[in-house]
């Protein structure tokens, strides 16, 4: 399954930014940095690849399926059951303990019901993350580290083909940001699942399989440091 | 939807405190001007229906209200006194049977109404329990002092004295209980029903004590002059009025000046009691009569002028009740504007993130409305005699 961007082009009603795109395709299992200066567009690409925003021209396909064109209600039914949304400052909710936050977009995902089955693969994914001692804990007691562990468990659950990260590793220090990306590009790759990650911090670049420089729109391949 | 209501339910149970105090400013709100009407209306309609039921009450000069409340809810602290004696010339106008009622004296909370008979027949009361009074000291008691006192036939009730000071004021007596009434849904199941005379032997103008013609009693008469015996204080008094002890009961003086509270006249029909009200208004300056049903109606206006007041005044709390609640919604909902934002971002629909947020204001005001229409319910059912009981206590 992969994600291709073609000929995207987008811009703000007011007209200062424009967003072009020729062509960037990731393949199932990579895991892609999207990188440059403030401005340059990186959450722009990830809104656009989420379906929050829409381009004046181009497509994106999600193997082979052009979501585009999709309106809004199917684009939100294609974020809720097929991408993993992780967020720079987890934006868990605080009512919620750490499983039902776990559980937070398969209760909004149509169709999907909670069974013991799903269940067991949350506790599964928290127990991959260390986190399973935790399971009932109020997320207002979890540490920075482990409440964005909370939101990767949130974003693996339904098993999505694509997880968009914004500066997932923004508001952790840094011990926690090393080990939480390396379990997060663990896990999707371990499920064959595409990557995409927004971040300034270059020193975890070597983490991902490629980094794209949204300043120069260029595809580079960097090896993964181990 | 299930999911949605449970992530609702989530929040509130994490914001219990604040939707707790909001739940209850709404009910109580919502539920005190239905209740305070509820209330106003049933007590004027109990109110009315007794003084329908009493058109005429004959009492010493004063207050016409005090009359009427005295004499139809025995709630007046200190009677005016009318003497026995305006009984016998009631009856003589010959337009109406008298009964008569001396309503001073209680038994803790309850009223002890010295009566004659006739007031069973007339109010129509029946017995539960036991048989009507027949002898001196027998006390008939309502329903409601049966239950609150746990009283039943066979056992005793004691008068209070006025004051525990007075060394020589009234004096407890004992007196058995020999009829409960049935339920009749009016003061009468508040009070305690003796013969006239045994309201006299608790005033201290009748009572028993020891032969003082027996032998035993020889060193405690001081002096005979006559038929008088003059004894001192160590002769044994009664407080129990007993078949053993019934005939040393007497009562000093005439009974025609003896006091009574009120007298109930009974006219056969409207004429005889159009013709005694007459009577009494024109030819006796030194006695009232009063028609209770207009007194209770003139009272029923200020108290219904009174609730208009009160149900205005917490329309207005109601009001600002309700600006507050609306403006803790708005700020709630401020406070939630980044977790709309992350549900709209992960994919949740306009219409999820509607019913989530809505669901606070939703429960707030579901449980609002159960709450106070439970109330509701329970003032219809109970509130009056709630506030009865509050009123004795």
């Amino acid at each position: 399954m992969s994600l291709e961007i073609e000929g995207v082009r987008f811009a703000y009603d007011n007209g200062g930014f424009v967003l072009s795109v020729p062509h960037l395709k990731l393949l199932p299992g990579e895991s892609v940095a999207l990188v440059g200066p403030s401005g340059s567009g990186k959450t722009t690409l990830l809104n656009l690849v989420a379906g929050i925003l829409s381009p004046e021209q181009g497509t994106i396909s999600l193997d082979g399926q052009v979501i585009t064109g999709l309106g809004v209600r199917q684009h939100r039914r294609h974020r809720l059951c097929r991408m993993g949304m992780i967020f720079q400052s987890f934006e868990l909710l605080e009512y919620l303990d750490l499983r039902d936050n776990v559980l937070l977009q398969a209760r909004l995902a149509p169709g999907v019901r909670i069974t013991p089955q799903l269940e067991q693969q949350a506790q599964d994914i928290v127990a991959e993350l260390g986190l399973l001692d935790k399971w009932r804990r109020p997320v207002t007691e979890l540490s920075q580290g482990e409440r964005q562990r909370v939101a990767v468990s949130r974003a693996l659950l339904l098993d999505p083909p694509l997880v968009l990260a914004d500066e997932p590793t923004g508001n952790l220090d840094p011990d926690n940001k090393r080990a939480v990306l390396d379990q997060l590009i663990a896990l999707c790759a371990g499920g064959n699942r595409i990557l995409l990650t927004v971040t300034h911090d270059h020193s975890l670049l070597p983490a991902f399989d490629r980094v794209v420089d949204m300043s120069e729109l260029l595809v580079q391949e960097v090896a993964r440091d181990g | 939807m299930g999911d949605l209501f449970y992530l609702g339910a989530r929040y509130i149970s994490h914001h219990r405190v604040k939707l707790l105090v909001l739940t209850f400013a709404i009910t109580l709100v919502s539920w005190l001007p239905v209740a305070i009407q509820i209330i106003v209306d049933q007590t004027a309609e109990q109110l009315l229906k007794r003084a329908e039921d009493t058109p005429l009450v004959i009492g010493a000069p004063g207050s016409p209200l005090e009359l009427s409340l005295g004499s139809l809810y025995f709630r007046a602290k200190t009677p005016a006194r009318l003497e026995y004696s305006e009984l016998k010339k009631v009856e003589a106008t010959g337009y109406a049977r008298a009964i008569p009622l001396y309503y001073r004296f209680r038994a803790q909370d309850y009223p002890i109404v010295g009566t004659s008979p006739d007031y069973f027949s007339y109010r129509g009361l029946q017995l539960a329990n036991g048989r009507p009074a027949a002898l001196l000291g027998e006390a008939v008691i309502g329903n409601k002092v049966a239950e609150a006192m746990s009283l039943g036939v066979g056992d005793h009730i004691i008068s209070s004295p006025e004051s525990v000071f007075d060394l020589a004021g009234v004096y407890p007596l004992k007196m058995p209980v020999v009829g409960v009434l049935a339920p009749s849904l009016s003061p009468d199941d508040e009070a305690v029903f003796v013969d006239v005379k045994t309201t006299w032997v608790i005033q201290g103008l009748g009572h028993g004590h020891q032969d003082l013609n027996k032998r035993e009693a020889i060193g405690q008469v001081i002096k005979r002059e006559g038929d008088n015996l003059v004894a001192n204080a160590s002769v044994r008094q009664f407080n129990t009025i007993t078949s053993d002890n019934l005939d040393s009961f007497h009562f000093h003086g005439e009974s025609a000046g003896f006091p009574i509270s009120a007298i109930i006249p009974v006219a056969p029909d409207d004429k005889s009691a159009a013709l005694l009200l007459g009577h009494f208004q024109e030819e006796r300056e030194d006695v009232q009569i009063v028609r209770s049903q207009r007194v209770i109606s003139q009272l029923l206006d200020t108290v219904f002028t009174v609730r208009d007041y009160i149900v205005v005044g917490i329309a207005v709390v109601a009001i600002a009740t309700a600006t507050v609640a609306l403006l803790v919604f708005y700020l709630s909902l401020r406070l939630r504007s980044g977790e709309r934002f992350t549900l709209a971002r992960i994919g949740a629909s306009r219409l999820q993130v509607q019913v989530l947020m809505a669901t606070e204001v939703i429960c707030v005001l579901l449980i609002s409305a159960v709450l106070a229409t439970v109330l509701i319910f329970l003032t219809r059912q109970y509130g009056i005699s709630m506030m009865q009981q509050l009123l004795l206590t």
